[in-house]
């Protein structure tokens, strides 16, 4: 009975492929037609301008508070890139640029941020989640998604995403256990973008890395360069190609960073440098992503520029909508819509003595 | 003496305990560098150090369930959990073990330790960030729930809560955290967890209220004597478990007619247990059936609707008149 080292493979690997000099490993380059290509740089050029507009309302007093996610385009867009239509997608907070990917529409995120419910899509083919504010609640929520679709016999994949905080919470750990227990077709993609809030990575997890986390649950961890589009798409499809062939999930560390802050009601300043934040400026994904489609000979500045254009317009046309649909839509009787299938009958009354009440002061005229 | 805000009172009552008794150590969510995400533990990093007010990674089971081992082993451990919605999440801890460890040991254990979190709507905040659940922990035997109203009893009922030897949820309200200043005095101030406080002495409505709901109680009873000439004898829970029901009960064989406003969702909201227990013990008093102002019983829509949502003074004033005149 001696005392022996038992040998655990690792299956952690990193990855990159462009890097921040915008320089290419050719043999790792995955095979991404071109107009997929050219679609990818069009998402994160419009994740980051709306972001900035977002910001600007949000100073106004437009919308309220929300989560910024510029830096982390390459990181959302290249893992959601190979998704389906028929796959599901449970965001946390901080994942707007691959919802708007997947087919939310700008309009439906202004209405959200600026406190509307309606902002919550309810369109019967849109199988992504709502976002999930409650840390790495959601992951779970895709594991139970993936293991109706094995037992559906489907070849669809369920995606989570959670940041480098929501590895700390229990609900992380028990999806990575089940999905391993259940060979769950499931992809959960941890943006570790360095920041939970105030609090750095280095203070989260003694670990090395977070795709390690992968390992005590049997189940294929990856890093990879979350700011290189072409490892994370090429990561993705990967872990997805994989879950579909019913070979069960896989942990994708993200490796990018939080450009921003945490949400605008946070001040960065107080716990981080800005030269901590310079040196990110220059792992910019999406200068790098231009610097690979101009080398390929399919991007130029001038197609940049006309893009730049109409994204611009693009996101007017939203922000006049959105802002067009909150003026008419201040309906506050919709406030108990949605909570049942049927109103109970006391919640009835209720919503019958609000209205009553509503109609006295319209009679007023004011509210005191 | 200084007039501050609630805020500033909060981290006036964690330093000055923190000075007094090095058994007292916060923690939670960005509670150090960052002073917590109201600035409530604001400098205490600096002046305490990083072993007394301690960043936990991200995990609220994680900071109850440590906070209960502390507290097991001696410590006074003051945790935040950053916004009530994600309490749930340590739910168990308090349920399971912090309330009944007393009981469990046959009192060999205590588990004095204090939950400060944010509740209530009214900041214009993210979903999750508005609920107002302290039914929740009011129906936990074994467990103390506080909700102060302002920057003076905010203070006092901290460090009573700090002192207190059984575990404590503290909840501040969001709305009321820089709304107003209050003069707050420098010497030591506590006062007793489970007693309740007139504010507003009136013979005619007596209004039960707690929290951030105060303000508009207190305004309305303002508007009742000016406009209506209604005398109201306003009450201020403080402790919503154990609560105290002396004073209501006392007030309403005076006046005969009662009030309660909470945010909470009506149905068994604590108004819920104050008209049981004015049923229980003033129901000859009564002249007219006890109205209660609260949140209905549905999820606090996002903010553009959430002040439709909330009681307000125009609504408890439309309560009040109906109760004064049936």
């Amino acid at each position: 009975m001696p005392r022996k080292k038992i040998t655990i493979p690792s299956k952690v690997e990193s990855l990159s492929i462009l890097n921040e000099k915008g320089q290419l490993d050719k043999t790792l380059e995955p095979d991404i037609p071109e107009e997929l290509l050219l679609k990818l740089h069009r998402a994160m050029v419009l994740g980051r301008r709306f972001d900035e507009r977002l910001l600007s309302l949000q100073r106004q007093g437009r919308i309220g508070t929300f989560a910024p996610i510029t830096g982390q385009e390459a990181s959302q867009l290249g893992a959601v890139a190979p998704l389906r239509d028929t796959d599901w997608m449970a965001p946390s907070f901080r994942e707007m640029a691959a919802e708007l990917w997947r087919g939310k529409a700008m309009e439906s995120v202004i209405l959200a941020y600026g406190g509307y419910n309606e902002g919550w899509p309810d369109e019967k083919e849109h199988n992504d989640l709502p976002v999930a504010i409650p840390v790495a609640s959601q992951v779970l929520h895709a594991l139970g998604i993936a293991w109706a679709m094995k037992y559906r016999q489907k070849d669809d994949v369920a995606m989570a995403f959670l940041g480098d905080g929501g590895t700390s919470e229990g609900d992380f750990h028990e999806g990575l256990n089940f999905a391993g227990v259940y060979q769950a077709p499931v992809i959960i993609i941890c943006q570790n973008n360095q920041w939970a809030i105030s609090v750095p990575r280095s203070k989260q997890t003694r670990s090395k890395t977070l795709a390690q986390k992968a390992l005590a649950y049997d189940i294929p961890g990856i890093q990879v360069d979350g700011n290189d589009i072409l490892a994370v798409y090429a990561a993705s499809k990967e872990a997805i190609d994989r879950a579909r062939a019913g070979e069960g999930a896989t942990l994708i560390e993200n490796v990018t960073y939080r450009m921003m802050m945490h949400t605008t009601a946070d001040d960065p300043k107080r716990y981080r440098t800005d030269k901590e934040v310079n040196a990110w400026k220059k792992r910019d994904p999406i200068i790098r992503f231009q610097k690979y489609l101009i080398d390929k000979g399919i991007l130029s500045d001038k197609k940049i520029n006309t893009l730049e254009e109409d994204v611009k317009a693009e996101i007017q046309g939203a922000v006049d909508n959105a802002e067009a649909m909150m003026k008419k839509t201040i309906e506050p009787m919709d406030m108990f819509n949605h909570a049942y299938e049927e109103l109970p009958p006391y919640t009835e009354q209720q919503r019958k003595e609000f209205e009553e009440e509503l109609a006295e002061i319209g009679k007023e005229g004011n509210h005191a | 003496m200084p007039k501050v805000t609630m805020v500033q009172a909060l981290n006036m009552a964690l330093r000055q305990e923190m000075e007094k008794d090095d058994r007292v150590i916060i923690l939670g969510e960005d509670v150090g560098l960052d002073g917590g995400v109201f600035r409530v533990t604001d400098g205490l990093v600096q002046e305490f150090g990083e072993d007394r007010s301690v960043d936990t990674p991200l995990a609220e089971s994680g900071i109850v369930g440590m906070s209960i081992g502390m507290a097991l082993y001696g410590l006074r451990p003051v945790c935040e959990i950053q916004f009530s919605g994600f309490s749930y999440h340590n739910f168990h801890q308090i349920e399971n073990h912090a309330a009944r460890l007393r009981w469990r040991s046959q009192g060999r254990f205590q588990v004095p330790m204090v939950l400060r979190t944010p509740y209530g709507g009214g900041v214009r905040a993210l979903e999750h960030h508005s609920e107002s659940r302290e039914t929740f922990w009011s129906h936990i035997p074994g467990l103390k729930m506080v909700i102060p109203s302002g920057p003076r009893n905010a203070r006092a009922l901290l460090v009573s809560a700090i002192r207190d030897p059984d575990p404590v949820i503290f909840y501040e309200g969001k709305a009321i955290y820089r709304a107003f200043r209050e003069e707050v005095p420098e010497e030591e101030e506590t006062m007793p967890i489970g007693q309740s406080q007139r504010v507003k002495e009136g013979k005619d409505l007596t209004m039960i209220s707690y929290g951030a709901m105060m303000r508009p109680t207190l305004q309305a009873a303002e508007t009742l004597q000016e406009k209506d000439g209604i005398e109201t004898d306003v009450i201020d829970l403080l402790t919503i478990s154990p609560m105290d029901d002396t004073l209501f009960v006392e007030s309403v064989q005076k006046t005969g007619r009662a009030l309660v406003v909470h945010e909470a969702p009506r149905t068994l909201g604590p108004g819920a247990e104050i008209v049981s227990r004015l049923v229980e013990k003033a129901f000859y008093y009564l002249e007219a059936p006890v109205a209660r102002v609260t949140g209905f019983d549905i999820i606090i829509p996002l903010f553009s609707r959430e002040n439709a949502y909330l009681p307000n003074v125009h609504r408890i004033l439309r309560a009040a008149r109906k109760v004064m005149s049936s």
